[in-house]
């Protein structure tokens, strides 16, 4: 080791560290050691307006058409209320989400409305707002841990099992049908296959499961795959609609006659069933859910009870009642 | 230009002087910027950026590369979580995935020395191997509940504060201290530089380049542990897909605090400048609301920027 300018310059090293430690000690303000950096709890809500209220929100993602959607509905419906919306985007990354939501809080948001990437990574960053006594309602996925407002979601088990039902109507008992998965281990996937599964598994030969990640150019490769490998298959479940709409696109292609059922209620996929290359989507009601997330906080500002769970119906969207689906959710 | 005259070394402290106009940029648009809490968070939140930008360092000198980084910060995650759900004190099991991640970074090492494949497509290979075991060994779950919701010791890693200070900082602090000495004091840093600026040179003056390069990587497959452990006790959860593209910020950091991907040329205080610049400009950005498809092109503009600065400012000296 050459030790020649060492203890100089290691000197100024340490110097720098330590004051840089001591000055956050100081910045730090309580300069506390544990786990939080001081909280200040208070159980009393204090009374706001909607338009008294600066709300932040963080999206798991902008590159899924339905999550567009929704951030729109939740700030469009907040500004016509008068409030103040931050919105942020997670890239589907859930350290990213969590940086985000730490930087909402920074801003001194009076509500969060997150749409989780992931429902066990949110929940540091839930405790954290909890801390902060900043309220949090979740939206489309839960947290699995902290205190939440409420939870405003679709029932995605019942949605998998309508699914799963519109499919032994359609197809009838023992049909042989393709199970496209979401990103393995999201909540949405769990619910939806779950749901879909507990029919499914019993009245349907479900052929094979694969993933597509709820990525559309993923589902056109796995469905190429799949029609490769089970040349026989008469229906697909998709777990989500950009799936479908990548599923729908390997059928056609093939020129095969397989119903394929999504689920969302995007509007790519709602084109493709009036167009009949998508049969059905097993439709949320995106509107709703947004409204009523950002009505959550409303509530809860007014000293309302809110109920701690929101499951927002879903129904089974074909072509017959796209038009009148699109309308509502849409308004298109 | 004279080249005996002692100039201020203007390219030195480019990163440095554009994070300064940054912060203040930032700050004049939204003062809650520079306010201690939100230093605190953008401080932990370049943290496991850093660490693994260190590594990054060395293994840029040797004119190499490390793709696997990501790859091995969630394949130790899910192993240290998933023993810490098994029942093994979390102290014990954070030091079993450290030695892991120096052991998968050896592998990397041992691909490019003894299988002489070259470092982009070693580490290519290695990161596709650990993201799909990661895979396997999750089931594509995310590890958490039972004793990492109990544990103090695993939580304080990633949330905890000491003094005020967010600990994951502190950890960074002292890596980023140990990191310095080893590049710039010790005969090893000497000779890092020494291959990166030409290896067959350098293993004619004897330096033991095989052994060196495996040490190299060594040490950046730790360093993702490391963040890995952190970034896992941080969100409470170990995430098969953690980690994904954190190699492209690592370098980008490393880049941006003047090293030069031919070598050779580089240092470790740049680095952490380069991850403080990345952090601020997520950070700063969201504070200011901007879209975050906006936020990519941004960043991609302000590699682009600091690079070209830095190419032309050597050839001037040039």
């Amino acid at each position: 080791m050459d030790f020649k300018k060492f203890p100089k310059k290691f000197i100024k090293i340490a110097t720098v560290a330590s004051v840089l430690i001591l000055a956050g000690g100081v910045l730090g303000g309580c300069g506390s050691t544990g786990l939080s950096n001081g909280s200040n709890s208070s159980t009393k809500v204090e009374k706001k307006a909607p338009k008294d209220l600066k709300i932040g929100v963080s999206v798991s993602t902008l590159t899924n058409p339905a999550f567009v959607n929704l951030k729109n509905v939740i700030s469009n419906y907040a500004k016509k209320h008068g409030s103040k919306v931050i919105v942020d985007d997670a890239n589907n990354d859930t350290s990213k989400q969590n940086d985000d939501v730490e930087d909402l809080i920074t801003q001194k948001v009076d509500a969060l409305i997150i749409n989780p990437c992931d429902s066990s990574a949110i929940s540091a960053v839930v405790k954290k707002a909890n801390e902060a006594n900043i309220p949090v309602v979740c939206v489309d996925r839960s947290a699995d841990s902290g205190k939440v407002v409420s939870t405003v979601a679709s029932d995605n088990i019942a949605g998998g099992k309508m699914a799963a039902n519109w499919m032994v109507q359609q197809l009838g008992e023992n049909a042989k049908v393709a199970e496209i998965q979401g990103i393995p281990g999201a909540s949405a996937t769990r619910e939806r296959g779950k749901g879909f599964d507990s029919i499914g598994d019993k009245k349907l030969n479900i052929v094979t499961k694969q993933t597509a990640q709820f990525d559309r150019a993923k589902a056109l490769t796995v469905t190429e795959n799949i029609l490769q490998a089970h040349k026989d298959i008469k229906g697909i479940f998709a777990q989500n609609d950009e799936e479908a709409v990548g599923a729908a696109r390997a059928v056609k292609a093939a020129n095969k006659n397989v119903k394929i059922i999504g689920f969302d209620g995007a509007l790519a996929c709602l084109n493709l069933i009036q167009k009949g290359q998508v049969t059905a989507t097993v439709g949320q009601q995106w509107n709703k859910i947004g409204q009523e997330s950002v009505q959550m906080v409303y509530d809860h500002y007014q000293n309302k009870k809110v109920p701690k769970k929101d499951k927002v119906a879903v129904k089974i969207v074909t072509k017959k009642n796209v038009a009148a689906f699109k309308k509502e959710v849409y308004n298109k | 230009m004279s080249k005996t005259k002692k100039k201020f070394d203007f390219s030195k402290y480019m990163a440095l002087i554009a994070l300064i106009i940054l912060v203040i940029g930032i700050t004049v648009l939204n003062p809650q910027f520079i306010s201690p809490s939100n230093l605190l968070n953008l401080l932990r939140q370049a943290s496991v950026n850093a660490l693994i930008a260190f590594g990054m360092t060395f293994v840029i000198l040797t004119a190499g590369i490390d793709l696997s980084v990501g790859s091995i910060l969630a394949f130790t995650g899910a192993i240290v979580a998933t023993m810490i759900l098994g029942g093994t004190p979390a102290w014990l099991a954070g030091l079993i995935g450290l030695a892991l991640g120096a052991l998968l970074g050896a592998v990397n090492g041992l691909f490019i020395t003894w299988g002489k494949v070259t470092p982009f497509i070693a580490t290519l290979a290695t990161m596709t191997i650990w993201r799909g075991a990661t895979y396997v060994f999750t089931g594509g779950n995310p590890v958490t509940g039972g004793k990492m919701n109990t544990s103090f010791f695993f939580q304080f890693i990633g949330q905890g504060y000491l003094f005020g200070i967010p600990f994951p900082v502190i950890i960074t602090l002292i890596a980023f201290i140990v990191c310095y000495i080893l590049l710039h004091k010790t005969a090893f840093g000497r000779k890092t530089f020494a291959l990166g600026g030409n290896e067959k040179a350098a293993f004619v003056a004897g330096v033991k380049t095989k052994k060196l390069l495996i040490i190299v990587y060594t040490i950046s497959g730790l360093l993702a542990a490391l963040a890995g452990f952190i970034l896992t006790s941080r969100l409470g959860s170990a995430q098969p897909d953690a980690g994904t593209s954190y190699e492209m910020d690592a370098i980008a950091s490393t880049v941006i605090g003047g090293a030069s991907l031919m070598g050779g040329k580089g240092r470790m205080s740049g680095t952490l400048v380069g991850a403080l610049l990345i952090a601020s400009l997520s950070n700063g950005m969201n504070l200011l609301g901007i879209n975050s498809f906006y936020q990519q092109i941004v960043k991609g503009v302000v590699i682009l920027i600091a690079v070209m600065i830095d190419s032309q400012t050597q050839k001037n000296r040039e």
